[in-house]
Order: structure tokens, then C-alpha cells, then sequence
């Protein structure tokens, strides 16, 4: 395959899912069976991702292909110099990877979603929202360059509005999809102004350009400072998208969607989308930046696993270990772990959207019900769904031969060698304690649904295993978290295709001393071929923590499991007890740290009632002092009416008046005859004479 | 440098429709409906004649031959009254990339008006004859290169408007028409008093080698051409150029409307029928910026840098105080208003920021916020003609009942909310690229962005209040959108996703005359010491 068949490859595997959205949406109403082409668009886009992923593979495994246009021309701007916007493709193994990922995920949440949905009112045009959604995150996958980053990210965020309040009669739905769309708006406008530190200095949204420059020692308005800045504002946006702690509480909210919608976009790839930014922008993190990730990812993980714990909702707990293991990828990165934690992406990507489609099939068997605790007993009646279920449980608690072993097997190993190297001990601590929580609520839930006794008769009774569109997708899913697509050595993920040839740390490009010491390459010819780049001291202590940190995880994920079959399955403790007991941590927990609340009475209210206080202002003061000066006007017009009437009009007819009084007295002199009139003139005329002798 | 008068002709086109309404008789409302929409298509087409035929390269701004499509010829030349010297006026027309956009702005925005104007049925002949005659003064405006001719289109503006808020306006629409016309009045004052100080500063070389007073902005823009004793000259030591500035900066800011003086804004488009809040929104407001920019700017580029800051205060001022007044309003229209605050808060901060990008952007804003406020206003026309109230709260689960025009006002929200792949978008980021590029305004330009976040926040408020939740049952009968409405509302959604994806189109327009026009006013000095006098 020659270059310009791949880059038309990807355009064509870009588009396809925005005509099926176009198509569907213009026509959807007059011949409602076009959801079809909807799903076989996807199947095609499918196929055409991987023949894409293999002609890659196949022929450039090491080299990017990019190909750009001009999108905006600005010409021989004054003081600037050429200005231009350029949007543009740039296929790496990545973006190869992520291709096949989203279109395969995004298909088989089409099969599914053809039952599942079936019977709503709007059902094309839900396929057209899946089209557009796809279309928007197939757009983040392709990008080159910032912008067009920032603008398909905000076509997911419209894309996800859409489809979490696609039933928007009910008030919570239409919440949720307002939450979502303006909390993730904080996190790119920080995103967005970090784009603007980058354009106002590099004059380009492109990454490969920028990180060329910062490689050149040519810095952000030339600080380090600002490089930081600009590293971790463009985090933000991931901070948003990818729900991460401050701004996660959208995530849980999103469940309000249709339940294939979650797992294709709050589970799989959406919220990966964050993690696949800070991907993008890896090589150009600072230290410090590096290390507020890595904080807000550790400190993620542990929030969500300890709200994880104690929801009730089966879509509550999937959602709240969705934002965990985000926390886990975005720490991963913050360490220095970059190919586990895109490693983690893809596996994570195909083991949650197995739960969140198997908790589809499993509400949908229970005429939508979603509290767990009137589950239970589910394992006979919905066989496939369960094994499946458990598959994907397995995978995520870090159980080996499963897919999530190896990912978060690499990203812990990472923390340890981070902890060593730099003496930030809490991040790995938290990380296992993490790896702990996870496994004893993911069991907790496949507990409480599939194992005991039914505890909500009546539909337990009518409950049945889903028709073979929701399970084939279900089945697929499971498969693929089985280590032997990734490793053929299942306790070793460095032995497999993935990390070996498919994904490689990168070189980072800021300057050496703002990097951390151990991400320093080791050999120059490395930065050449842009392989490894970790130095000698990275790769011991990352050899010194490979076993620790894999015997440790198999601790705490098997400590996790027993405890939550002590608890659920032999009943050996008691967890209403121990609720009871600690009052005070369950309600923090159940509540979600209250943060909510705490949002609620901040940042909402005082928006709100600023707003308030503003309009009042506006109406009262600004526009008052407008109404003021008109009444001003009018009571001066008024006096001066007076005074005109008065005065001015009243000299007016005292002289008229004066007049006539002179007039009268004088008529007198009037006699008519001309006689009279001779003796005045006369007279006058002598005194006059008199008068005027002096000069 | 076409032979042919298209600029008068697309301007006093109206007042050809006006003059043959006037002798139509006032029991065929339906021929005179007809004929406006005719008479604002015929502009539509000649705008994009203008179009076809327009010059990329050339750049306007202050040089005559780059001027395209120019007319010009004396109007009034009375030689020799006593100490006045020589009156002279020039019937000057041209556009450059400043006013083409403007232009097909106007055309579009006045043609669709004319549809929306359909359900007028209160003396149609009146509505209809004062309408045309608003189009007119709009349009003159945009073409003027003559400083009294502009004046004379400016203030041709305010009369229909006057008329057409205060006879076919809504319960309280004698105050509205009042208010506008007195607030717009008052800031016309100062723009005449600056007009005239700038008439006795400046003087035109004529071809016999005399010296005479001149309106015409171009010679007003050289810096050469102003007499050392004239009161707005830089030569003169006791210039009054600085406070002429403001006085100017205050009659435009008056029309965008700026901080402090919008408060006309929410009242004139509350009492305004649909179709004239719609012109309000899509073509008057951006009088203000387009004064500025080829006024304030090029007459004065002097002051306009010292005050780059401030203005880009208001800006922000506007952007953020806008949004948040927008976020407490109860009823539709006052929203949109104060949403036009807000957005034109924008135009102000790209302007502001005198670089390329900034003030393309802030054209391109001025050009999208034309279609999307327009966009905005015949939304609610549609939901007041059904139900005839706009109180936010008062609907609810509208999408439901009527999906089609949910669909259309999905499209117009997210365009104000200002998401790409649509018009706005493309504008807001050149605003802020161009902004957050100068030193002096980086801050005011990072506050700004909180524009962006509350302006989804009343957005998406606003939609969730009418649109989702469960339908209000009073509403259970409502009508999807006819055919009419369907006119009205596809063109501007085509706009607005055409722009959005593909902006070449239109910044590929202005780019040279705001190059040459940020160049200019970058660098033009109005001063003895440093003019190598």
C-alpha cells in the first residue's frame, strides 16, 4: 500500500460515519430502515481500518505518514509575518491502533444497540447520533495538529450531549447531558488557552512543528515556565473529557444514556480521548508538569475506586471504576509509563465495554432495573452474559491470562520505578491500593448480580439471556481480553507484538533540565531512531520493580476478591454492619464525597446568583441612570416650559401690553387732522433745532 | 473600476421598491409582500454579482484605486461662502474587504426579514414602504466613503426604525421606539460634532492646486492633509483629537451596543415584531463596529493604539457582563439580546487586539453573529407566532412535539455556544488567537474566555427549559414548521455550516484590506515630532 492509499484510506474511513449520519438524519423519517445503512457503514469503516492497521504494519511499521492542507490563509500579516492554519492527518502505529479500536467498538455497539433499542420512539435517530459521534472520535484519532484536536473534541462533546439526553423527557437525562457538555467546557477552555500559549509563540497548531521547535531549545515566550503551563493547561482538557478529579462528576451523571452509549462513549472511547491527548502531547511534558499528572491520575483512581465501592446502581459502579481506571492511564503517563498506559487504553477499551454491554443485557433482562441489590442469581438464566461479565471482571481486577493483567501489571511496575527514582512513594501506594479496590468491587458487583439467590422474583421469572445480536458483541468483547492477542507469554506483556514493535516510548523534546533525570535517553543513536529513550537508571529500577510490583498486584487483587467473596458469596462478614459501623466513611462514599453539593453550593449558586445580582443591576442602576437622565431631560424641559410661559412669554406680552398702554396713551395726539399734525411737526422741529445746537 | 452604478443601485434599490409601494393601492397587501421579498432578493443577487466580481488583492481602506466598484462625483460644491471657503461634498461610493462582508450580510439578513414579514398584517403598505427605506440606510452605510454621506445613511437608519418599533412593536413599544431613537439620536450628535471638527482639520488638494475642506474619510486618513491649525490635527499643539476620539468611539459604542450603553438593546428587541429584531440583531448593531473600524481606526490611529487596552476592556466587559445577565433572563428575547451583548463583546476584543487574526476575526464575528442572532430571533418567532408568549418557563418538552425545528434550533444554540464545524466558532478562536497574541491585553483575553463557558451555560439552559423534559400539555397541538419557515431557516443554517467548515470563503474576502487596514493603523503617525517635519 502506498502512502496516498493510506492517508485517502483514513479520510475515507473519517467520513463514512458522517454520511451515514447525514443520510439518516435528512432521511431517517421518511424511510426509518436506514439505520441499517447506518450499522453497515460502520461495518465497512471496520474492514477499512483494518486493512489500513496492516498496510501500516506491513510497510511503515517505524515511519508516520501525514499529509496537511491550508485551512485558513491570513497572508503577510503586519508585525506577524505568514499566517496560516493547517488541519491535517498524520497516521502513526497509534493512531493505526486507536482506528481499528474505535470503529470495532463503535460497530459492534451498532449490532447491539439494533436489539437493545429496539421498540424507542426515535430509533434512527439514535444511529445517526452514534454515526456523528463516531465520526467526531475518529477525527481526535487522525488529527496532527492541536485545532483540529480541539475541534472534533468539542464535536464528541455535542455528540455526547446529544446521545446521554437522547431521552431527554426525563429531567434527569437532559441534567446530565447539560453537566456534561459544561463541566467538560471548563476543562477546554484551559485546553484552549494552552493551545494559544503554543500558537502565539510557534505561529502553528501542529504538533510535529512545535515539538521540533521546543527540541530546538526554542521555548514557549522563552521560559520552561511557560512550557509547563501550557503542558498541564492542555491536560486540563483531558482532565474534562477524560473525567478526571476535580472534574470526573459528569461521568456518573452520563449514565442516564442509553446503555450501548455508554459503553461505546463513557467507557471505551470518549473518555479515552483525554488519555489519548496527553498521549499526543507526551513529549513536550515538563517534570513538573509530568508530575501534577501523574498526582491528579493517582489521586483519580483512588476517589472513583472509593466511591466504587459502596453504589448500588450497576451502571454507578462501572461508571465510577470507568473514571478509576482513567485515573490509572493518566497517572501512568504522568510516570513515564507512556506504552502501558496507551496499552491500558486498548485493553480497558474492550474489557469495559464488555461489562457496560453485558449490564445492558442484564437491565434489559430485567426490565430496567439497575440496583444490584434486587439482583442476584442471574447466572443460570443469562449464561453468556455472565461468563463474559466475569471474563471482563477477571481482566480488570488484574487476574493473569487476561488482558488487564498485563496493562496495569506494566502501569504498577511504572509507579514503583517512579517511587524509586524519584522518592514519590505515595503515587504507587495509592496505585495498589487501588488495584485492591478495584478487584473486591468488581466482585462485589458480579456477586450481587449473578451469584446467590434472586432476590426480585417477578423479574428473575420473566428475566432472560438476550438474543444473539447482544450477546455475539458481548462474546467478541471477551475474547478479546484474553492475553493472546497482546503477549504470547502471559505474565510478560514486554514479549509481545504490542509493546515490542507496535508502540514505543518516544523522545521527549523539552530541555534536559527540565525533564525528569531518568527520561533522559540513554544512547544518542536512540533519539535518532526515536526508540527507547529511557536511561540506564530507569531501565534497572524498572527491571528491579518488574517482579515486586507483579507479585504485589497479585496480592492485593486476590485480597480484594476473597474479601468480596467473604462478604457477598459465604457471608462470612457482614456488609450492612460494617456499614453501620463506619457511618461516617460509607455516607462520604455513598455521597461521593459530597462533591456534587460542594459544587452545587459554589461554583453553581454563585454563578447564579451573580447572574441574579447582575441583571438587577443592570436593570435597576445601568438602565435607571438611562430612564434618570431621561426623566432629567423631561423635568428640565418641564421647568424651562414654565419659565418659557412665565417669564419669557410673560416679557413678551408685558411689552405687547406696554405697547398698547403707550399706544392708548398717546391715541389722544391723534386727532386726524392735519392742521394739528403741522403744529407737532413745527414744534418738534424747533426742539430738535435746540436740542442738537450744541454739536 | 466597473462603469456601472451597481453600488447605488444595490443601495437605492429599496427606495425604488418603497416609491412603488407607495402607489400601490393598500387592499393588496399580498402584491406588496411579494414585491419587497422581490426587491431583497434582487439585492441578494447583486450582492453576489458583487461578489463574483469582487478583488481579492485589492486592499481598500485608505487608498482611492484600491477601492473597487467606486462612484464618485461632486454633490455639493459651493465655491466661496465668505470665511467657509469652498463646501464640498462627494457622492463617494466603494467597498473594500471591510464592507463586502457587511454587504451580503445585509442583502441576506433584509431578504429573509422580508419573508419573516410575511405574518405582518397591520398596514402592510406602511411596514413594508418604511422596511425598504431601513434597508436603504443600511446598505448606504456599508458603501460610504464620504463622511457626511454616511452621516446622512446613518442617521436614514433611525427614522423606519423609529416608526417600525413604536407602530408595530409589542405592549411597550412607545417607550422601546423612544428609547432607541433618542439613545441612538444622542450618540449621533457627537458623531456629527467629530465629523465637522474633522471637516475644518483636513483639507483635499483639488486638481487646479486649491486647498479645500473635504468630508471625504480618505484624505482624512492622511496624516498629510491636516492643516497645523486645525482643532483635530496632531500639529496643533491644543488638538482636541483625543477627546474627539471618544466622543466618535462613543456614538458608535452606542450602536453595538457597548457596556454601559445597551440597555436599549433588550428593550427594543423585546417590543420589535420578529422580522425587525431580526434586522436589529443581524445588520444595526454591527453599524457600531464597522464605524469604528473604518472610521475610528484609520482617522485615528494614534489615539486608537494608546487605547487598544481599554477598549479590549470593554470588550471583556462585555463578553463576561453580557453572558452573566443573559444567565438570569426569563424570557427568550431579552436572552438573545443580552446574548448579543455578549457575542459582540467579541468583535470589540479581536478589534481591540490590532493584530490579523483579531481583526478578522472580530469581521468575521461581526458577519456571523449577523446570521446567527438573526438565526436566533426568527427561533422565537416561530414559537411566539404559536403560542404568543416567550417566557422561558412557560414551555418545556417542545422537541418532542415539534423535532424539525428542534433540529434547526440545536443548530443555531450550538452556533452561538460557538462550536466548530459552525461559523462562530471560526470566529471566536481568531478573536482570542489574535488577542491573546499582544502582551498588553493577555490577561483580559484569558478572563474573556469564560465567555465560552457561560455562553453554553444560558444556552443549554435555555434549550433544556423549552425543548426537553416532558411535554406541557398546553402545548400538546403545536404545528412542526411550514414551508415559510423552512425559507427562512435553511439558508441561514447552510451559512452558518458552510462558514464554519470551509471560512476561506469569507476571510479570503477581507484579509487583504485587514492586513492593510492593521498595517496602517499600526504604523500611521500623527505627530510633528516624528513625521520628519
Amino acid at each position: 500500500m502506498s502512502e496516498s492509499l493510506l492517508i485517502n484510506l483514513s479520510i475515507i474511513i473519517l467520513f463514512l460515519p458522517l454520511l451515514g449520519f447525514s443520510i439518516v438524519v435528512l432521511l431517517g423519517k421518511r424511510f426509518p430502515k436506514l439505520y441499517l445503512l447506518e450499522v453497515g457503514i460502520l461495518g465497512i469503516a471496520l474492514l477499512l481500518s483494518v486493512a489500513l492497521l496492516l498496510g501500516k504494519f506491513t510497510n511503515y511499521m517505524t515511519n508516520d505518514i501525514v499529509a496537511s492542507f491550508t485551512w485558513i490563509t491570513m497572508g503577510n500579516a503586519p508585525l506577524v509575518g505568514s499566517l496560516n492554519i493547517e488541519l491535517g492527518i498524520k497516521i502513526d502505529n497509534i493512531t493505526a491502533i486507536m482506528l481499528v479500536v474505535v470503529n470495532l467498538i463503535s460497530f459492534l455497539v451498532h449490532v447491539y444497540s439494533i436489539e437493545y433499542m429496539r421498540g424507542d420512539k426515535r430509533y434512527t435517530r439514535y444511529f445517526a447520533y452514534l454515526g456523528i459521534f463516531t465520526f467526531s472520535m475518529l477525527g481526535i484519532v487522525l488529527t496532527h495538529n492541536l485545532l483540529m484536536m480541539y475541534i472534533f473534541w468539542e464535536l464528541v462533546g455535542v455528540s455526547s450531549f446529544l446521545l446521554i439526553g437522547f431521552w431527554f423527557e426525563k429531567k434527569s437525562a437532559a441534567d446530565a447531558a447539560k453537566k456534561a457538555f459544561i463541566v467538560n467546557r471548563i476543562g477546554d477552555i484551559g485546553m484552549f488557552i494552552g493551545i494559544l500559549i503554543l500558537f502565539t509563540h510557534y505561529k502553528t497548531f501542529t504538533f510535529d512543528l512545535i515539538f521540533q521547535q521546543i527540541a530546538d531549545g526554542n521555548l514557549p515566550f522563552g521560559s520552561d515556565a511557560w512550557l509547563t503551563a501550557a503542558g498541564i493547561l492542555v491536560f486540563m482538557g483531558a482532565v474534562g473529557k477524560s473525567a478526571q478529579f476535580p472534574l470526573h462528576v459528569w461521568l456518573p451523571d452520563a449514565m442516564e444514556g442509553p446503555t450501548p452509549v455508554s459503553a461505546l462513549i463513557h467507557a471505551a472511547t470518549m473518555v479515552a480521548a483525554g488519555v489519548y491527548l496527553v498521549v499526543r502531547i507526551f513529549v513536550m511534558l515538563t517534570a513538573d508538569a509530568m508530575l501534577v499528572i501523574a498526582v491528579v491520575g493517582a489521586f483519580t483512581a483512588l476517589v472513583a475506586a472509593t466511591i466504587a465501592l459502596t453504589q448500588n446502581d450497576i451502571k454507578k459502579v462501572l461508571a465510577y471504576s470507568t473514571v478509576s481506571q482513567l485515573g490509572y492511564m493518566v497517572m501512568s503517563l504522568g510516570v513515564g509509563a507512556y506504552a502501558f498506559a496507551f496499552f491500558h487504553l486498548v485493553t480497558h477499551a474492550f474489557f469495559k465495554a464488555c461489562l457496560f454491554l453485558g449490564s445492558g443485557s442484564v437491565i434489559h433482562a430485567m426490565h430496567h432495573e439497575q440496583d444490584i441489590r434486587n439482583m442476584g442469581g442471574l447466572r443460570k438464566k443469562m449464561p453468556i452474559t455472565y461468563y463474559t461479565f466475569l471474563v471482563s471482571t477477571l481482566a480488570i481486577s488484574g487476574v493473569p491470562f487476561f488482558s488487564g493483567f498485563l496493562s496495569k501489571d506494566g502501569i504498577l511496575a511504572g509507579t514503583l520505578a517512579f517511587g524509586k527514582l524519584t522518592g514519590h512513594w505515595l503515587i504507587p501506594l495509592m496505585a495498589f491500593t487501588v488495584a485492591a479496590l478495584t478487584a473486591f468491587y468488581m466482585f462485589r458487583l458480579v456477586i450481587l448480580t449473578f451469584h446467590g439467590k434472586p432476590k426480585d422474583h417477578h423479574k428473575f421469572e420473566h428475566a432472560h439471556e438476550s438474543p444473539f445480536v447482544m450477546t455475539a458483541p458481548l462474546v467478541l468483547l471477551a475474547v478479546l481480553s484474553i492475553f493472546i492477542w497482546y503477549t504470547p507469554n502471559p505474565i510478560a506483556p514486554d514479549a509481545g507484538w504490542f509493546m515490542k514493535t507496535w508502540v514505543k516510548t518516544p523522545v521527549q523534546v523539552t530541555p534536559l533540565e527540565s525533564r525528569f533525570n531518568f527520561m533522559q535517553p540513554s544512547r544518542e543513536e536512540a533519539k535518532v531512531h526515536g526508540e527507547v529513550v529511557h536511561s540506564v537508571e530507569y531501565s534497572e529500577a524498572i527491571h528491579w520493580a518488574h517482579y515486586p510490583a507483579m507479585l504485589l498486584s497479585l496480592i492485593v487483587a486476590g485480597l480484594g476478591i476473597l474479601i468480596a467473596f467473604m462478604f457477598y458469596q459465604w457471608k462470612k462478614l457482614n456488609a450492612d454492619k460494617l456499614a453501620v459501623k463506619l457511618q461516617l466513611l460509607y455516607n462520604f462514599s455513598l455521597n461521593k464525597w459530597y462533591l456534587d453539593e460542594a459544587y452545587d453550593a459554589t461554583a453553581v449558586h454563585g454563578t447564579l446568583g451573580s447572574s441574579k445580582m447582575l441583571a438587577w443591576f443592570d436593570n435597576k442602576i445601568i438602565d435607571g441612570i438611562v430612564n434618570g437622565s431621561a426623566w432629567v431631560t423631561r423635568f428640565t424641559s418641564k421647568l424651562s416650559g414654565l419659565f418659557d410661559t412665565f417669564v419669557v412669554d410673560g416679557l413678551v406680552n408685558f411689552s405687547a401690553f406696554f405697547s398698547g398702554f403707550i399706544g392708548l396713551s398717546f391715541k389722544r395726539l391723534q386727532t386726524g387732522k392735519v392742521q394739528t399734525y403741522i403744529v407737532y411737526v413745527v414744534f418738534a422741529v424747533i426742539f430738535l433745532l435746540l436740542f442738537l445746537k450744541p454739536f | 473600476m466597473s462603469e456601472f452604478p451597481i453600488l447605488s443601485l444595490i443601495t437605492f434599490l429599496p427606495v425604488l421598491g418603497m416609491i412603488i409601494i407607495l402607489f400601490l393601492p393598500k387592499e393588496q397587501p399580498k402584491t406588496i409582500k411579494y414585491l419587497s421579498i422581490a426587491i431583497t432578493g434582487l439585492q441578494v443577487i447583486m450582492a453576489f454579482v458583487l461578489l463574483a466580481n469582487y478583488n481579492y488583492g485589492a486592499a481598500g481602506i485608505n487608498e482611492e484605486n484600491s477601492f473597487q466598484f467606486v462612484e464618485k462625483f461632486r454633490w455639493i460644491h459651493i465655491t466661496g461662502i465668505s470665511w467657509l471657503g469652498t463646501v464640498k461634498v462627494d457622492y463617494f461610493l466603494g467597498i473594500d474587504g471591510l464592507s463586502m462582508p457587511m454587504i451580503l450580510l445585509t442583502a441576506i439578513v433584509s431578504f429573509i426579514a422580508a419573508l419573516s414579514s410575511w405574518t405582518i398584517d397591520k398596514s402592510v403598505k406602511g411596514y413594508f414602504a418604511l422596511f425598504l427605506l431601513l434597508d436603504t440606510g443600511m446598505m448606504g452605510v456599508f458603501v460610504a466613503l464620504d463622511f457626511f454621506l454616511f452621516y446622512i445613511f446613518w442617521e436614514l437608519m433611525l427614522l423606519p426604525m423609529y416608526f417600525l418599533i413604536g407602530i408595530w412593536g409589542g405592549p411597550r413599544k412607545e417607550y422601546a421606539a423612544i428609547k432607541f431613537f433618542i439613545y441612538t439620536l444622542f450618540g449621533s450628535v457627537f458623531i456629527l460634532l467629530v465629523m465637522i471638527g474633522l471637516y475644518f482639520s483636513a483639507t483635499e488638494t483639488l486638481a487646479d492646486g486649491s486647498k479645500v475642506f473635504t468630508f471625504n474619510m480618505l484624505v482624512m486618513m492622511n496624516p498629510a492633509n491636516y492643516n497645523s491649525d486645525g482643532i483635530l490635527s496632531a500639529f496643533n499643539p491644543n488638538n482636541l483629537r483625543f477627546i474627539a476620539y471618544i466622543a466618535l468611539f462613543a456614538g458608535f459604542a452606542i450602536k453595538i451596543p457597548m457596556f454601559p450603553f445597551h440597555t436599549w438593546l433588550p428593550d427594543a428587541h423585546v417590543e420589535a415584531p420578529t422580522p425587525i429584531s431580526v434586522i436589529l440583531a443581524g445588520v444595526l448593531l454591527k453599524m457600531g463596529t464597522y464605524g469604528i473600524l473604518r472610521v475610528s481606526y484609520p482617522i485615528f490611529p494614534d489615539i486608537t493604539r494608546d487605547l487598544m487596552w481599554y477598549i479590549a476592556l470593554f470588550g471583556m466587559i462585555n463578553i463576561i457582563y453580557g453572558a452573566l445577565v443573559a444567565l438570569a433572563q426569563k424570557d427568550f428575547k431579552k436572552l438573545i439580546a443580552y446574548s448579543s451583548v455578549s457575542h459582540m463583546g467579541y468583535v470589540l476584543l479581536g478589534m481591540a487586539s490590532l493584530t490579523t487574526a483579531g481583526v478578522n476575526g472580530a469581521i468575521f464575528q461581526m458577519f456571523n453573529h449577523g446570521t446567527i442572532t438573526a438565526m436566533l430571533f426568527l427561533i422565537v418567532g416561530v414559537v411566539y407566532d404559536r403560542t404568543h408568549t416567550r417566557g422561558l418557563n412557560d414551555f418545556g418538552g417542545l422537541a418532542a412535539q415539534m423535532p424539525v425545528y428542534t433540529g434547526f434550533v440545536t443548530v443555531a444554540f450550538f452556533a452561538a455556544i460557538g462550536l466548530p464545524s459552525m461559523s462562530g466558532f471560526v470566529s471566536e478562536a481568531l478573536v482570542f488567537i489574535g488577542a491573546f497574541g499582544v502582551d498588553s491585553i493577555r490577561v483580559l483575553t484569558m478572563i474573556s474566555t469564560l465567555g465560552i463557558l457561560l455562553g453554553a451555560g444560558y444556552m443549554l439552559w435555555t434549550l433544556q427549559r423549552v425543548f426537553f423534559g416532558p411535554l406541557n400539555e398546553k402545548w400538546a397541538s403545536l404545528n412542526d414548521l411550514d414551508k415559510r419557515e423552512y425559507a427562512m431557516l435553511i439558508p441561514l443554517s447552510v451559512i452558518i455550516i458552510f462558514l464554519g467548515v470551509y471560512p476561506s470563503a469569507m476571510l479570503d474576502l477581507m484579509n487583504t484590506s485587514v492586513n492593510s487596514l492593521v498595517n496602517f493603523v499600526s504604523i500611521t503617525l500623527h505627530s510633528t515630532t516624528l513625521s520628519g517635519f
